[in-house]
């Protein structure tokens, strides 16, 4: 087990350092961010010293091994926008996106799931059939559409949910959030659903395929020639059974949701992650590019890293193999 | 034998597909006695296997039970439903199926399983089913049962895994089991201790098995009585040792002629010519005729079932004339009690 998790680490490191070279190179091929930053009228020699200041001169290697460097002191660099340190500025819009996502991904299983079942437990059902079909329109209608129906319904017509923004926070463990009060839930329970739609379509998806393969196992006809009653067959032998691709999609699905929620973030107007990094694409603040895609390795490969460990405790025939 | 403790009577059981219905089981009946065990023989596709399932009320549409009575102890069973049936289901029959390295669930621990096998029926305490899944375990001769508790199945050998299955079945002491193909998948060795096994535990428990195989020579050794199926029908059936020595159905006699254990080696070894009919498109009259060397003109009709003494039976328009020579045996071996 310890060996296990040794090698997952020292694999996550190498993953980490790998993207950090392809994302440094990716973002110093953009070009010189000088020439957004400061006014064309200036002159050459407020160009030059702005250029050595931040290290522009150096050769590229160079530029890496200081950005590296910093990085492990806790110190990816300052907006050159905001004028504020990249790490705090990212941290504070993490609370608002890792709410949005946890309470998007929490709505998809708790109801993925047991539709999901539902499907693959009666599948010639007319219930299952209309499940499937809502299922294909959740991944396929594109999510900017949906955002935009639901606050002309909710918002608009019906006028039962705030249009958009996030309303009022209270701190709790040091982090801001909107949960802890209704009128929060409010206003990001259209954009938690709007987020969820799609790995709810997923979820609904893949609980399926693996309850009608389960259920069609011998073991729960052995199970059922027991005796046991439906409830149980599903309760003991489905579930766990179909968990593995489920844990697997939804570690997937958690890190893109906090990373990507960009689009669902930009039709509610929702202050988080997704917004800061568009709008510093938009303005080319490198240091919060840089900062905002490591940052976002090390969340997937932190997540895979749990997936992993929660696989052996699923699975004792992958616990097997992982310690020969 | 009015001891039966299953009977089944005039069992059909149809699939219903675009081709049209066909008939798996087709009028099958047979009986069990307490502590007795009944080969059900046949090649695959007879359905053989589908009457075990059928017994059970485990047939999965577009399959169903179409007709004929199931009387376990006496009492129709076929029209049970949902949760009547399913405290048939493990209590009063139970099952074991072919490959033990299917039934068992791979993600969950032998206890878990056993012990809601144990719970399905009866309400205890966890740790008095627990206990009780450690004493079927030793009763099948599985050593350091409390122990095996912890395993998973992956830990265990096939022949391990499938002692395991029985001794679910043996949980709440059924009155029948089904064994369908249990010895199947396991070595020549292995399958001889099960057998073993299986005898001494109908002997012991009185519990009477339904011993679903294409194995011939299992059945020589194991079962009291034979049943032989063609094609969803039982053509002969019999006392286990007079149905060996002396079949009566043509097909009965193809498959002893070949079994390879009688044979002179360096001969070819005789076979049943042509293959099992699809049941979607049966011959007229006798299912078998195509593929029997003493088919006649009459066999374009149903045969009628010819009733001989010692209560045998064949399916047949023109039956074996019986021999009387020494009692034929397909192994060294035998399983069958004395009496």
């Amino acid at each position: 087990m310890i060996g296990f998790l040794i090698q997952r680490v020292l694999q996550a490191l190498m993953v980490v350092i790998a993207m950090s070279i392809i994302v440094f190179l990716g973002v110093y091929a953009i070009g010189n961010p000088i020439d957004v930053m400061i006014d064309p009228a200036s002159d050459q020699a407020l160009r030059e010293a702005l250029i050595q200041r931040y290290g522009f001169d150096r050769p590229l290697f160079e530029q890496y091994f200081i950005f590296m460097n910093n990085m492990l002191h806790g110190d990816l660099g300052e907006s050159f926008i905001y004028r504020l340190p990249v790490l705090n500025l990212i941290l504070s819009r993490l609370p608002a996106t890792l709410e949005l996502a946890l309470t998007a991904m929490l709505i998809a299983t708790c109801l993925g799931i047991p539709l999901g079942l539902w499907a693959g437990y009666k599948p010639d059902s007319l219930s299952a059939k209309a499940i499937m079909g809502f299922s294909v329109l959740g991944f396929s209608v594109p999510s900017f559409w949906v955002g935009l129906l639901l606050i002309m319904v909710f918002a608009v017509e019906l006028g039962w949910l705030p249009s958009g923004g996030r309303g009022p926070t209270t701190e709790v463990l040091g982090m801001n959030l909107s949960i802890t009060s209704l009128e929060g839930w409010s206003y990001i329970l259209l954009p938690a659903f709007n987020l969820a739609l799609f790995k709810l379509g997923l979820l609904i998806r893949l609980t399926r395929a693996g309850t009608v393969e389960v259920m069609s196992s011998d073991y729960v006809r052995f199970a059922r020639a027991q005796g046991l009653s439906e409830g149980k067959v599903v309760s003991l032998h489905v579930l766990k059974n179909i968990s593995i691709p489920i844990v697997t999609v939804f570690g997937l699905e958690l890190g893109s949701t906090l990373a990507f929620a960009v689009v669902t973030e930009t039709v509610f107007n929702w202050p988080g992650m997704g917004k800061l990094i568009i709008d510093s694409i938009t303005v080319l603040d490198r240091p919060v590019m840089v900062a905002y895609l490591i940052l976002v390795v090390f969340l997937f490969v932190m997540i895979n890293l749990v997936v992993d460990l929660i696989y052996g405790q699923l699975d004792p025939r992958i616990r097997v193999k992982a310690a020969s | 034998m009015s001891g039966a403790v299953l009977r089944v009577n005039n069992l059909q059981t149809q699939f219903q597909t675009r081709g049209g219905v066909l008939k798996a089981v087709d009028g099958v009946s047979f009986e069990v006695g307490r502590g007795r065990i009944l080969g059900l023989v046949g090649e695959s596709g007879s359905g053989k296997s589908v009457t075990g399932y059928s017994i059970l009320g485990l047939i999965e549409p577009p399959g169903k039970v179409a007709g004929g009575e199931v009387l376990l102890n006496g009492k129709d069973i076929t029209r049970l439903k949902g949760d009547a049936m399913r405290q048939v289901r493990g209590a009063q029959i139970a099952m074991v199926f072919q490959d033990p390295m299917m039934t068992l669930n791979p993600v969950l621990k032998i206890g878990t399983q056993m012990i809601a096998a144990v719970r399905a029926h009866d309400k205890v305490s966890r740790k008095v089913a627990r206990s009780r899944a450690r004493d079927a375990l030793a009763k099948v001769g599985i050593p350091s049962p409390e122990e095996r508790l912890d395993a998973y199945p992956h830990q265990l050998s096939g022949g391990m895994r499938q002692r395991v299955a029985i001794a679910i079945a043996l949980l709440h002491s059924p009155a029948v089991i089904i064994a369908d193909e249990p010895t199947t998948a396991l070595d020549v060795s292995i399958q001889g201790q099960i057998l073993a096994e299986v005898r001494r535990l109908a002997d012991e428990t009185g519990t009477a098995f339904v011993w679903v195989t294409h194995d011939l020579a299992v059945v020589s050794s194991l079962a009291d009585d034979i049943c032989v199926m063609y094609a969803g029908r039982v053509v002969e059936s019999g006392p286990a040792a007079d149905v060996i020595a002396s079949p009566r159905h043509p097909y009965t006699a193809g498959l002893l002629a070949s079994v390879p254990a009688e044979h002179e080696p360096g001969t070819k070894l005789p076979q049943v010519p042509g293959s099992t009919p699809s049941l979607a498109n049966l011959p007229q009259g006798c299912a078998f005729a195509p593929r029997c060397a003493k088919a006649g003109p009459a066999c374009t009709t149903t045969p009628p079932v010819q009733h001989f003494e010692d209560g045998r039976t064949a399916l047949c328009h023109y039956p074996i004339e019986p021999v009387s020579c020494q009692p034929l045996s397909l192994t060294s071996t035998t399983y069958r009690s004395a009496s």
